[in-house]
């Protein structure tokens, strides 16, 4: 019993600091890192709630595969600004430029 | 296309006013306060519901009441569901190019390419991942299998069996030597079966028992697996796609710096040629900028 509310107070307190830290960082990466564990300590969270459909629901599509989007589309960002700044030296003009 | 926001990395420039920042923040935590507030004064509502659904369960043709509720009981919710994510793909669709500039070998690199699958051989390969992948893609679709036969019984379905499909889908093509072409035939095919069964399933059980999607007692069993099976392969494509999409989008803002690039070469005498491809142009443009 003490073992249970020790698990999960350390589930709630994680939680929360995980959402908060996801919320205050500035840096986009970090961002997304901190959402996808915060994703997998919300899975932990329902399968000590007796929901394990939604644990692994949580774990699949908004750990996993989220952070996926995510990270593409953070990536994504970094090309176009690659593009856009006209003023910083350019290497190879960004990732998506094939080399001939 | 659209107007892409301006995120600006690390950057104090575009913050609100302190006031408007303090005002904000009283009223979102006031709000949350309520929230927090509420539930703990509302009363445990015992509700009938899952009492309902055990007494129902043998007549749902599954053992888990989850599955019993999101695809006997409630299937319409579901059918709508699906329909929501179709729409998603639809309107990904167009942005879902498959980018012959990013390998310019590739065997049928215009859209309308038939094939949904396509093995890059030129790609730089990264030997130990590729090795890794060769064993966890096929694991990964044992599982996602596995999990789509025990949604009957034991928590899984269709959500969880697609998503653990389109994740392999998202490793294959990071390994660099897959690529999926959503504008083919058979990824359409693939997109849609999931609402098509979904729907005449639902039409086919109206005709013998009269109400839309009110499955015969018999039958209900196999009809679940096969619009779950539908629902699967429909989910993780449309996962799959919305990965790809944002993985390979090249979005409007290079086409764009390439005008303005050229505008600002009209002004300098070099002997820049026109080209037709924006990358080209980029990379005059590296070329050029120690000079100037």
């Amino acid at each position: 019993m003490n073992f249970n509310i020790l698990i999960d107070s350390c589930l709630v307190i994680g939680i929360l600091t995980l959402a908060c830290l996801c919320l205050a960082t500035r840096n986009l990466f970090t961002a997304i890192v901190l959402f996808v564990s915060l994703g997998l300590l919300i899975a932990i969270a329902w399968v000590r709630l007796d929901a394990p459909d939604l644990a692994i629901a949580e774990a699949a599509i908004g750990a996993g595969l989220t952070g996926a989007l995510l990270l593409a589309t953070w990536r994504q960002m970094r090309v176009e600004r690659a593009h856009g700044d006209a003023d910083s030296p350019k290497k190879s003009g960004g990732e998506n430029v094939s080399n001939p | 296309m659209f107007q892409t926001p301006d995120f600006k990395n690390n950057s104090y420039e575009n913050e609100l006013p302190f006031a408007t920042r303090v005002l904000c923040a009283i009223v979102i935590g006031a709000l949350g306060f309520g929230l927090i507030a509420a539930l703990i004064l509302t009363e445990n509502i015992s509700s009938s519901l899952p009492a309902l659904v055990q007494q129902k369960l043998t007549q749902s043709g599954v053992q888990n009441p989850v599955t019993a509720v999101l695809l006997n009981f409630r299937s319409y919710d579901t059918l709508l569901e699906i329909g929501v994510l179709l729409t998603v793909a639809v309107a990904m669709l167009p942005n879902a190019n498959f980018n012959s500039d990013i390998n310019p070998d590739m065997p049928g690199g215009n859209r309308s390419s038939g094939r949904l699958v396509s093995v890059v051989n030129s790609a730089a390969g990264n030997p130990p991942l590729e090795a890794f992948l060769r064993w966890l893609i096929p694991m990964i679709i044992v599982m996602a299998g596995y999990m789509l036969w025990t949604g009957t019984a034991l928590p899984g379905g269709a959500f969880q069996s697609g998503a653990l499909l389109a994740g392999a889908g998202v490793l294959a093509q990071l390994s660099g030597r897959i690529q999926f072409c959503f504008t083919s035939t058979t990824a359409k095919l693939l997109l849609t079966i999931g609402l098509i069964t979904f729907v005449m399933v639902a039409i086919g059980v109206a005709t013998t028992t009269g109400v839309v999607l009110q499955y015969p007692l018999e039958l209900a069993a196999p009809l679940i697996l096969l619009v779950e099976s539908a629902a699967t392969l429909s989910i993780a494509a449309i996962l799959l796609l919305s990965y790809n999409t944002l993985a390979t989008q090249v979005f409007e803002s290079p086409s764009e710096h390439s005008t303005f690039e050229h505008s600002a070469f009209d002004k300098q005498p070099s002997d820049v040629t026109e080209t037709s491809a924006p990358n080209e142009t980029l990379q005059s443009q590296t070329a050029e900028d120690p000079k100037s």
